[in-house]
């Protein structure tokens, strides 16, 4: 039996290669020189590797301009401006979690590469999604993730919540991967292939007569999409989760989880199963409903930050959803152009309350949040203007998210859908407003002052200029999230 | 045609104030110093676009300083702004209530933000007033929020944090639905026309529809900008806003901030949609008499000062509703001129409260008597801006309200004879009020509290100037607003309204 090796676009899996073999020489550097790597080096490697990848994107964007989208390794792999991009946003948030982390690695006395080899392999299966072409690429891509994140939720040994937060996140997303592979296994029954494109060729050259199999197939991948980017009512795990681990872990999980997940998911959506949108999305549209509403509502009752965060991330996540609701070209832009700017935001106030969490990582309730910004005029502002764009106020980039994600839906005719999200939105607006209340209370001057350590401080800095910056001057963010999506290799 | 330049001056001045009282914060007196001559440059550059606006220029269009930059044509995002006879006494008010609010009502509790909220605020109201472009004013209209709610909550009374939270929820989810509306009418006009997104107020105004649509999106529409107006029943969160908010802050909301409400109405509900504005006359003009006898209602029982003038506010904001909708020129020029001088008064009322506030650290009615004697010059500047407000012939409000209830009469008989029940019941509570607060004996702290100094007259002296003239001589200001009303008019007539 001879066994053919598939061409290989060595271009198109650099990142990933970049990726795997940072975590690789950290692995083998820790191995051979004991106690020797510090956490500088790992940092150092970490950020260096991510931004070497984050500048292959340019290479690759360039390629697929000029030549347009290709696939390789066996069309398991697809090349396309899609999957440039949300590489590149995969990559920098890793860069900016890594920074964070570095300094919250030094407070807690958690130093070594460990964390850091966890965190380069779990985005290199973040950045192997956005660039599946397959159902199996997709699973392992999203194993890959899991896997190091399971391990990186327990990683605050002093903490036992943190351990059980690993617990609960490990057994249901364990279980949800299972579902997932469950669906692609019947998908594959269905329709003969695993292969998105070969997918979508026999949807769209045969009718379906007994489309069950398709039909549940379908329904568990979608069930083991919305249990990893916590659509309600799959979203239980998620406060816990983010309560749980470390504050730099839910930072590093609220983004390139996102991005990872949303990105394979509007590949299988719209690329395989693109025929079938009549079928998905009156499911979609209970699923938005119950997300925006849901997630809104909870976070009002929350006194706990990192919990409020959670909720309100399922609310994002419910925006997001709307553009694969929309299913058009202008759907998926919005949808890639929400998570692009909504991970810079998520980890620069996942990286403010890692600071205010102090010690021990304990302090994340809202009453310690109560005169920040009176105390620490430019953290507390910070912290005001992640907050403000994640209501979605104008001249932040969370009001064209919002934008985007809403004009793809009133453009594909369901008015009423994108009057519901912004209802959520509007009820989600009372908790961040309370808690910039809270920043600007004048009652507690005398609470002790947090310090900001350089890199986080960097990080946080960065997080608000992208988000201002680019309120204020949408046009090149938006340009670039149309044409990667132009790019789409269907 | 003149220079955009102008329009784009009056965004910058405030924001460049606001920056420049931002960084001298920390030197007493220094950023309160930068406002005052931001807030006066931005003054006079109104007072010389009042003067250069030409009505009469290139035949019926009545817009003057317009430009258009295309920002993002994804999201069909533009810089687009003009100015006609409707706006410019907008952009007059916005500029007059900034520069009273912080001369009359310093607030020198870190003043610096709080100086530069108030900037940050005009530069957005202005935004608002000039754009000729639906996202565009949309976009500004939800950033006015921002500055009102830390002005609120920051600066407020006792129950401030309600207060700023009940304002931004109210007007944010009114405006979710001027959104969801601004949206789709973006999309019909591109699907119409086949071509790329745009909100541009002039190509907007041009895509047809049928009526049904029409009737949802006026409905959408409405709804925003009746919470933010107010007109009952969405009213409810104004009375608390407005008391609770610091001098300042009551002045900018009631006098400035609730004409974007009846500005949207006019501009981009009926001039959009010429189509429901007949359908939807009824139920608005109705909801606008109601408002007016319930905020009269209101005003007479009510024991604090400052929401005496929020529900008659509400009774004015509705009178200034009920000229809009009764769809006859005279009554919608009385209209236009109503939100003028309405502002105008207010910023009197708040102001004269806040000197008061200030002397007895309360605006309860039953707290203070016989001021009269004690502040003779207070009670008589106070006066003659209670009866501009009642519509004593001879001041301001007098000439819009009787513009409003003829041309009411000439469309809608009914609606006029009712809505004619408010100037009665504005003169009962506030003469009433008056009596309670000025008339008697003082007694104790009552009596002890100085007359208006020097600098507060100074203050209140453009206000009571403002109030004759344009009582005795309103022709300057009615033959810029006339055909502008005209213009809009002659767009919506097609769809059936009388002349």
């Amino acid at each position: 039996m001879t066994v053919t090796i598939p061409s290989i676009h060595y271009l198109a899996i650099l990142p990933v290669i970049l990726l795997l073999g940072g975590a690789l020489c950290l692995l083998l550097a820790t191995a051979l020189l004991r106690n020797k790597v510090t956490t500088v080096a790992a940092t150092s490697l970490t950020v260096a590797v991510s931004l070497a990848a984050f500048a292959t994107t340019f290479w690759q964007w360039r390629c697929v301009d000029r030549s347009g989208p290709t696939t390789t390794v066996a069309h398991a792999i697809v090349l396309d401006g899609f999957s440039v991009v949300a590489t590149g946003v995969i990559v920098l948030g890793l860069a900016l979690s890594a920074l964070v982390a570095h300094d919250w690695a030094i407070r807690e006395r958690v130093q070594g590469a460990e964390f850091h080899i966890l965190a380069l392999t779990s985005t290199a299966g973040a950045v192997l999604m956005t660039q599946a072409n397959d159902l199996i690429v997709i699973f392992l891509g999203l194993e890959i993730l899991s896997i190091g994140l399971y391990v990186l939720v327990a990683f605050d040994r002093h903490r036992a919540t943190s351990a059980e937060a690993a617990l609960k996140y490990f057994l249901l997303g364990g279980f949800a991967s299972a579902i997932f592979i469950y669906g692609a296994a019947l998908v594959y029954g269905a329709t003969g292939s695993t292969n998105l494109s070969s997918i979508s060729y026999f949807l769209g050259a045969n009718v379906v007569l007994h489309p069950g199999l398709l039909y549940a197939g379908g329904a568990l991948l979608l069930v083991g999409f919305a249990f990893k980017v916590a659509a309600v009512p799959f979203h239980l795990w998620s406060p816990d989760v983010y309560q749980g681990a470390p504050t730099p872990v839910t930072g590093l999980m609220a983004s390139i989880v996102k991005v990872g997940a949303f990105a394979a998911f509007i590949r299988v959506l719209i690329s395989a199963l693109g025929t079938q949108l009549d079928t998905w999305r009156p499911i979609f549209w209970v699923l938005i409903v119950f997300t925006t509403l849901v997630g809104a509502s909870l976070a009002l009752v929350q006194r706990n930050t990192k919990r409020m965060l959670a909720y309100s991330s399922i609310n994002h996540a419910g925006f997001m959803l709307l553009g694969l609701w929309a299913g058009t070209i202008r759907g998926t832009a919005a949808t890639l152009f929400y998570v692009m700017t909504y991970a810079p935001i998520v980890i620069a106030t996942f990286a403010v309350l890692t600071l205010v969490g102090g010690v021990g990582d304990e302090n994340h309730d809202i009453a310690h949040y109560r005169g920040l910004a009176r105390r620490q005029p430019w953290l507390g502002a910070a912290l005001a203007v992640l907050l403000l764009s994640q209501l979605g106020v104008p001249l932040t980039t969370g009001f064209y998210a919002k934008f985007a994600v809403l004009a793809a839906v009133v453009d594909a005719g369901n008015t009423t859908l994108a009057v519901i999200a912004l209802l959520g939105a509007a009820i989600a607006a009372v908790f961040y407003l309370r808690w910039t209340f809270t920043l600007y209370a004048d009652d507690d001057l005398d609470a002790a002052r947090i310090v900001v350590p350089t890199m986080t401080g960097l990080v946080i800095g960065l997080g608000v200029a992208a988000t201002v910056v680019f309120g204020v001057w949408p046009g090149p963010l938006a340009a670039l999230a149309q044409h990667a999506t132009v790019l789409f290799s269907p | 045609m003149h220079s955009s330049l102008w329009l784009t001056l009056l965004i910058v001045v405030p924001l460049a104030g606001a920056l420049g009282s931002m960084l001298t914060r920390k030197i007493e007196g220094r950023a309160y110093a930068v406002a005052v001559v931001a807030a006066s440059v931005e003054m006079v550059l109104t007072l010389v676009i009042a003067v250069l606006y030409n009505n009469h220029i290139a035949g019926a269009q009545t817009f003057d300083f317009a430009t258009r930059h295309v920002l993002s044509a994804p999201f069909g995002l533009a810089y687009d702004v003009a100015l006609d006879g409707i706006s410019l006494f907008m952009v007059v008010l916005c500029a007059l209530v900034l520069l009273l609010a912080l001369l009359g009502a310093r607030d020198k509790r870190r003043e610096g933000e709080f100086v530069s909220w108030l900037l940050l605020l005009t530069s957005f109201t202005m935004g608002s007033f000039v754009a000729h472009d639906f996202l565009e004013f949309f976009i500004f209209f939800e950033l006015t929020l921002v500055p009102t709610y830390f002005i609120v909550s920051m600066w407020g009374g006792a129950q401030r944090a309600k207060a700023a939270m009940k304002f931004f929820i109210y007007t944010f989810t009114g405006s979710v639905f001027l959104f969801a509306g601004v949206l789709y009418l973006g999309f019909l006009h591109q699907h119409e026309t086949q071509g790329a997104l745009t909100f541009a107020y002039s190509a907007l105004s041009a895509t047809s529809m049928s009526h049904g649509v029409a009737v949802w999106l006026f409905i959408a529409f409405a709804i925003a900008f009746a919470v933010k107006a107010p007109i009952w029943p969405l009213h409810t969160w104004s009375p608390i806003s407005y008391a609770e908010a610091p001098t300042a802050g009551s002045i900018e909301m009631s006098a400035l901030l609730a004409k974007l409400g009846s500005y949207g109405l006019l501009r981009f509900t009926i001039g959009l949609l010429p189509l429901a504005f007949v359908t939807m006359r009824p139920i608005i003009l109705t909801l606008a008499v109601i408002g007016i006898l319930y905020g009269s209602a209101l005003a007479c029982v009510t024991p604090d000062l400052k929401r005496l003038v929020a529900y008659s506010s509400l009774a004015q904001m509705s009178f200034i509703t009920l000229g809009l909708m009764a769809g006859s020129k005279i009554a919608m020029v009385g209209a236009v001129l109503l939100m003028f001088n309405h502002g105008v008064i207010t910023i009197g009322f708040f102001l004269i409260i806040g000197f008061v506030e200030r002397r007895r650290a309360t605006a309860t009615i039953k707290d203070l008597s016989g001021l009269q004697g004690p502040m003779p010059v207070m009670a008589a500047l106070f006066t003659v801006v209670m009866l501009a407000s009642i519509g004593l012939p001879g001041l301001s409000g007098f000439v819009s309200e009787y513009l409003i209830l003829i041309g009411t009469f000439a469309t809608h008989a009914w609606w006029g004879v009712f809505g004619a029940f408010g100037v009665v019941a504005a003169a009962v509570y506030l003469l009433w009020g008056y009596q309670r607060v000025f008339h008697g004996r003082a007694t104790g702290a009552n009596a002890e509290v100085s007359d208006a100094s020097t600098k507060e007259r100074w203050v209140l002296a453009p206000v009571i100037v403002l109030i004759i003239v344009l009582g005795v001589f309103p022709h300057p200001v009615l033959e810029r607003i006339s055909p502008s009303v005209q213009q809009l008019i002659a767009h919506v007539a097609p769809a059936g309204v009388s002349k």
